[in-house]
């Protein structure tokens, strides 16, 4: 019997997820965005996002996605995945809620059918929102995939980020991947005890009751994680076997990244 | 200063571990332990035996300075294990440096993504120096005979490599004692074995080892005590053979169960695959 397409998205998610998240295999990858110091590329690229934030024009926002596109290729980040679980994922989501301005913001009619009217302003709208998102997400996968993780909170630590926020991001790193894996290990367990196929409201009754119990279960092995990294000495304090130092090459990609940030900012407006 | 009790095989004064009086704990209005009381001594390995829901795993996450008690008090060395005590850095790193604990599940426990990270993890959190750190996880990925997996993913592990890791990442910070939960659990024959021999081969006699399981199959490799814990609290204490001998006992505490079948046309009365069986 072939999997609920709803059931098989989610596998292949979480798959993936804890694929990305505990190999970080695109980090060890020897890119350009990978030589580059951590708090550098953090400073740079968290730059480029608040650039993307601010920006209120088209032209701009595709230059910065263009930005984040060239960035990938240069760090060997496969541009086919990163579109497939991070572009139209951001694209699904943003496009629900982008996707009512078309037709509530006030301007010249495009397209009409009865009393819906479709205006340019609203499309405008739509499209700068799905953008500002678009390489907002692809700027931050792009930093969170060439540094490796516990590489990433000592950059935030080191640039002053609290202890306690710290703490909080390695559990949700830890929690994330467990939540994957179970979420994969009960689809699978699911899929091995139906025989048959389910009505639609069956399916989505199925998936509601998983995720419910999926909360559940992950949340206690959350308390567990952290228990165990409390058992080996973790005290939120980042510490690791690399030290970190600035050279030439870091100060030179901060100066430019912060200079395209403020480009954009200033292009933007 | 330490309770202590004369060791009568080495002479020497044996300093008392861990002292608990009366613990309650529940969880969530449910009871875990109830009014539990128990002495451990250094150098002792000691089983904590008991059916699923006892109580073996919420004690020794309270010997691990992870959970209190509702009421009741657990010493370690003569200083009580309460949250204050636990949340001062200082006492609670030194602390963690000399118990350790290895979980049941150990996914949960392989946080990083790499065996090297993973083993050096705790050494870093001792803040001890570079060279240390290198020697010590080198030395701890030699001894669960790992080396070559030092650059793999935990979690792309197999259970017994995973078993293995997690030990070692406890081990690594050498702690004077080592709380095991289940650590056998789930774990094909050839893993078990591996696991008893490398628990076998770190104890110098002088490591204190708790282990809580319900495998009474390798009860007579992993101690010289066992406690059996059912409903939260201590019902017997005793040497291991003695605790096996009991099957009154290991049925009450639903660590036995009783079958019956027919082989060779004779019906046999088993209580447990390693204990006796009889005819009827």
């Amino acid at each position: 019997m072939s999997a609920h397409p709803v059931a098989s998205t989610l596998r292949g998610f979480s798959q993936a997820l804890a694929r990305t998240l505990v190999s970080e295999d695109a980090a060890h990858s020897g890119g350009v965005l990978q030589g580059v110091d951590p708090r550098a590329k953090l400073v740079g690229m968290l730059a480029l996002v608040v650039a993307s934030a601010l920006a209120h024009r088209v032209p701009t926002l595709i230059a910065l996605l263009a930005v984040g596109v060239g960035l990938a290729v240069a760090s060997r980040v496969n541009v086919w995945s990163l579109a497939r679980r991070v572009w139209l994922v951001a694209f699904a989501f943003t496009f629900m809620i982008a996707a009512p301005a078309m037709f509530l913001t006030p301007g010249i009619a495009l397209w009409q059918w009865g009393g819906v009217v479709m205006t340019a302003n609203g499309v405008h709208t739509a499209v700068l929102l799905v953008l500002r998102v678009e390489a907002a997400v692809t700027l931050s996968t792009l930093l969170v995939l060439t540094t490796p993780w516990m590489w990433l909170l000592k950059a935030l630590r080191t640039l002053g980020v609290p202890v306690e926020v710290i703490a909080l991001l390695a559990m949700t790193h830890r929690y994330l991947v467990l939540l994957a894996e179970t979420a994969n290990q009960m689809f699978e367990s699911r899929q091995s005890r139906v025989v048959g196929k389910l009505k639609g409201a069956e399916q989505r009754h199925m998936m509601i009751n998983t995720g419910g119990v999926l909360l559940s279960k992950t949340m206690a092995m959350g308390d567990e994680v952290y228990m165990a990294m409390l058992a080996r000495g973790f005290r939120g304090e980042v510490r690791l076997l690399t030290e970190f130092r600035m050279k030439t090459r870091d100060w030179v990609a901060v100066a430019a990244l912060l200079a395209v940030a403020a480009g954009a900012v200033v292009a933007g407006r | 200063m330490h309770d202590t009790q004369h060791n009568p095989e080495s002479k020497t004064p044996r300093m008392t571990e861990f002292e608990a009086r009366g613990l309650h704990f529940a969880y969530e209005g449910v009871a875990a332990l109830r009014g539990l009381s128990l002495t451990v001594r250094e150098g002792e390995r000691i089983a904590l035996l008991g059916a699923n829901g006892s109580g073996k795993s919420t004690l020794l996450r309270m010997m691990d300075g992870l959970l209190f008690a509702n009421s009741g008090t657990l010493k370690f060395r003569g200083l009580e294990l309460n949250e204050a005590a636990l949340g001062d850095d200082k006492f609670a790193l030194g602390f963690h440096r000399q118990v350790g604990m290895v979980f049941q599940n150990p996914d949960v426990q392989l946080f990083n993504p790499t065996v090297f990270d993973e083993v050096a993890f705790g050494p870093l959190q001792m803040g001890w120096s570079r060279d240390e750190v290198l020697e010590r996880v080198h030395k701890a990925l030699e001894w669960i005979g790992a080396s070559h997996l030092k650059d793999r993913a935990p979690y792309r592990l197999s259970g017994g490599e995973k078993k293995r890791v997690a030990l070692a990442s406890v081990v690594v910070l050498e702690p004077d004692v080592l709380l095991l939960d289940e650590p056998t659990a789930a774990l094909d024959p050839r893993s078990q074995s591996q696991v008893i021999e490398l628990l076998g081969s770190w104890n110098d006699g002088r490591k204190t080892i708790i282990t809580a399981t319900h495998q009474l199959e390798v009860l007579g490799e992993i101690c010289e005590r066992a406690v059996v814990l059912e409903g939260g609290e201590v019902v017997a204490d005793a040497l291991p053979q003695e605790i096996l001998n009991d099957t009154a006992l290991l049925q009450r505490a639903n660590l036995v169960h009783v079958h019956r079948h027919v082989h060779d046309g004779v019906p046999h009365r088993h209580s447990s695959p390693y204990l006796h069986h009889e005819h009827q």
